[in-house]
């Protein structure tokens, strides 16, 4: 069993368009794999059902011997708590401070003080920020807030890093930094990364496993290193 | 352990929310405050509204003339079988010396008259109070059966026309304050609902961290508890005060003396309770209503 399956997932909302249709494909453990795709293909909604946000219509989503689809409501935040999340729009919250912004992710579970503090610190010195740890979101620059968003969900040492359109409102130079940074965690911690993007230069520069989303239908699964976009379009 | 550290945050995001969203928090104190108020004075006009018609009521007896001759050992015969009847609550024995004394006191010219008669010409006679006024006119039926008993007076048809309007006034005052403490919960919720609303980016974030349920919940619901606590301080004030200055100023009576205001001594406490319990109960009804809206995964 690998750790991420897809069998026959068919999404279709409640106003009767089918974001993903018939999409089956797996994930081993450790792998960095992007999914590309033109805006309102699939990609999103595909990257939500690894977290739960969406349940398949038809299908099984199973990650890491986890049946998505079936979970219970009550038990989808212990489920949660293994999957970090990275948002195009960061989703910190303003009043909170970039420590507190990350500490928020292990309060939330219930951890002591004390073991919240070097986990905290850990994370944001991952993501290089460990000289803005008292800063509010609003004294932080777009690709310094991505990094606390990385760091918040990583905290708590997911198996899993789902990323959504993570360099969508950055610069190419800030981009790239994030993918390094999101890379590294890839590398130094095993953690599986599953990254939605449109950003062609980073999909042709990282060389990994590529998914083509068009549509809802899965196109196209590139082996490592052997996509390529047409940077033309 | 776990459970209890979730606690304690919980107290503290409620404070740390309700002074950085300080406006807001304002709002709805000052609607629980206002609806408190208004609850608080009719939970006082019911109460003294109660209190009187059961003044009223205890007053209602009936009053039974003895035979002119029956003796001494028929009258205590005769209060033995009326204690024997039920809902009998007390009785009182008035001679008819004591009658002729209270009648001169009342006139002067009834004593002139009654001080010609050689023989007090008056009855002995019984004051019979009961356990409940809706029976009076069963009990005296039953009573005016009983051997020396020469006439019966219970204000016939009177009691009854006042005792079902007094069940009215009682009905009437209780669905008004339940009326209002519902009207309390629908502001109270929809000011919290406005609170809440502006927040729903946290209650996502909780929820995407793997935030349990309960967990996102519990800084909400102490921030309506404390909410409505502090909304329930100035209605508390204003009944304690204001009704004891009322009370004070009225001498205890409502105009009449038949009118008698609760004492306050207790009862301003109890509604003090009262409007706390509610305070509290709207407040965290409010708020877990709400952000149930935004706790759908």
């Amino acid at each position: 069993m690998k750790f991420i399956e897809f069998k026959d997932v068919t999404k279709t909302y409640s106003n009767g368009i089918t974001a993903c249709a018939d999409i089956s494909v797996s994930i081993d453990k450790g792998e960095f794999v992007f999914v590309i795709g033109l805006t309102a293909s699939g990609k999103s909604t595909f990257t939500k059902m690894l977290y739960r946000e969406e349940k398949p219509t038809k299908g099984v989503v199973s990650v890491g011997g986890v049946n998505v689809g079936k979970l219970r409501n009550r038990k989808v935040y212990k489920f949660r708590r293994k999957v970090g999340i990275v948002f195009q729009d960061y989703k910190l919250l303003p009043q909170l401070t970039a420590y507190e912004n990350v500490a928020f992710a292990l309060e939330c579970v219930g951890m002591k003080n004390k073991d919240i503090r070097p986990k905290v610190l850990k994370a944001l010195e991952r993501v290089g920020l460990k000289d803005k740890v008292r800063s509010f979101p609003k004294e932080l620059s777009g690709g310094e807030q991505q990094r606390v968003c990385i760091a918040r969900a990583i905290v708590n040492e997911p198996k899993l890093l789902v990323c959504d359109e993570p360099t969508g409102n950055l610069d190419p130079q800030t981009s790239k930094e994030i993918i390094e940074v999101i890379s590294s965690i890839n590398k130094d911690l095993g953690t599986t990364v599953i990254m939605a993007t449109h950003d062609k230069d980073i999909v042709n520069r990282m060389k990994k496993r590529v998914l083509v989303i068009n549509n809802g239908m899965l196109v196209g699964d590139y082996a490592k290193g052997s996509y390529k976009a047409d940077e033309s379009n | 352990m776990k459970a209890i550290r979730i606690f304690f945050r919980s107290i503290r995001d409620a404070f740390k929310s309700i002074s950085r969203n300080f406006s807001l928090a304002m709002a709805s104190i000052l609607c629980v405050t206002i609806t408190l108020i208004i609850v608080s004075v009719s939970i006082i006009i019911a109460a003294n509204i109660n209190n009187a018609t059961k003044n009223i009521e205890e007053e209602m007896n009936i009053v039974i003339y003895l035979n002119k001759k029956a003796t001494a050992e028929d009258a205590d015969n005769l209060k033995k079988e009326i204690e024997n009847v039920k809902g009998v609550r007390e009785i009182k024995f008035i001679s008819k010396e004591e009658q002729k004394k209270n009648m001169a006191e009342y006139n002067d010219a009834f004593e002139t008259i009654l001080n010609y008669l050689d023989v007090n010409p008056l009855l002995d006679s019984y004051v019979i109070y009961v356990e409940d006024v809706t029976e009076i006119s069963d009990i005296a039926e039953e009573v005016k059966s009983l051997p020396n008993v020469e006439t019966i007076k219970y204000g016939e048809g009177m009691v009854e026309e006042v005792v079902s309007a007094f069940d009215i006034i009682e009905k009437v005052t209780i669905g008004i304050v339940i009326a209002l403490i519902l009207v309390t919960v629908f502001l109270i919720s929809n000011t919290i609902k406005l609170t809440i609303y502006s927040r729903k980016n946290e209650i996502e974030i909780m929820r995407l961290v793997g935030a349990s349920n309960n967990t996102i919940k519990m800084p909400f619901v102490f921030e309506g508890l404390v909410l409505g606590v502090i909304g329930a301080i100035i209605p508390i004030c204003i009944t304690i005060y204001g009704y004891v200055i009322l009370y004070n100023t009225m001498h205890g009576y409502f105009f009449s003396e038949m009118l008698k205001l609760v004492d306050p001594y207790n009862f301003v406490f109890m509604v003090s309770a009262v409007l706390v319990i509610i305070g509290a109960l709207v407040g965290m009804y409010g708020s877990v209503k709400s952000v149930r809206k935004y706790l759908k995964i």
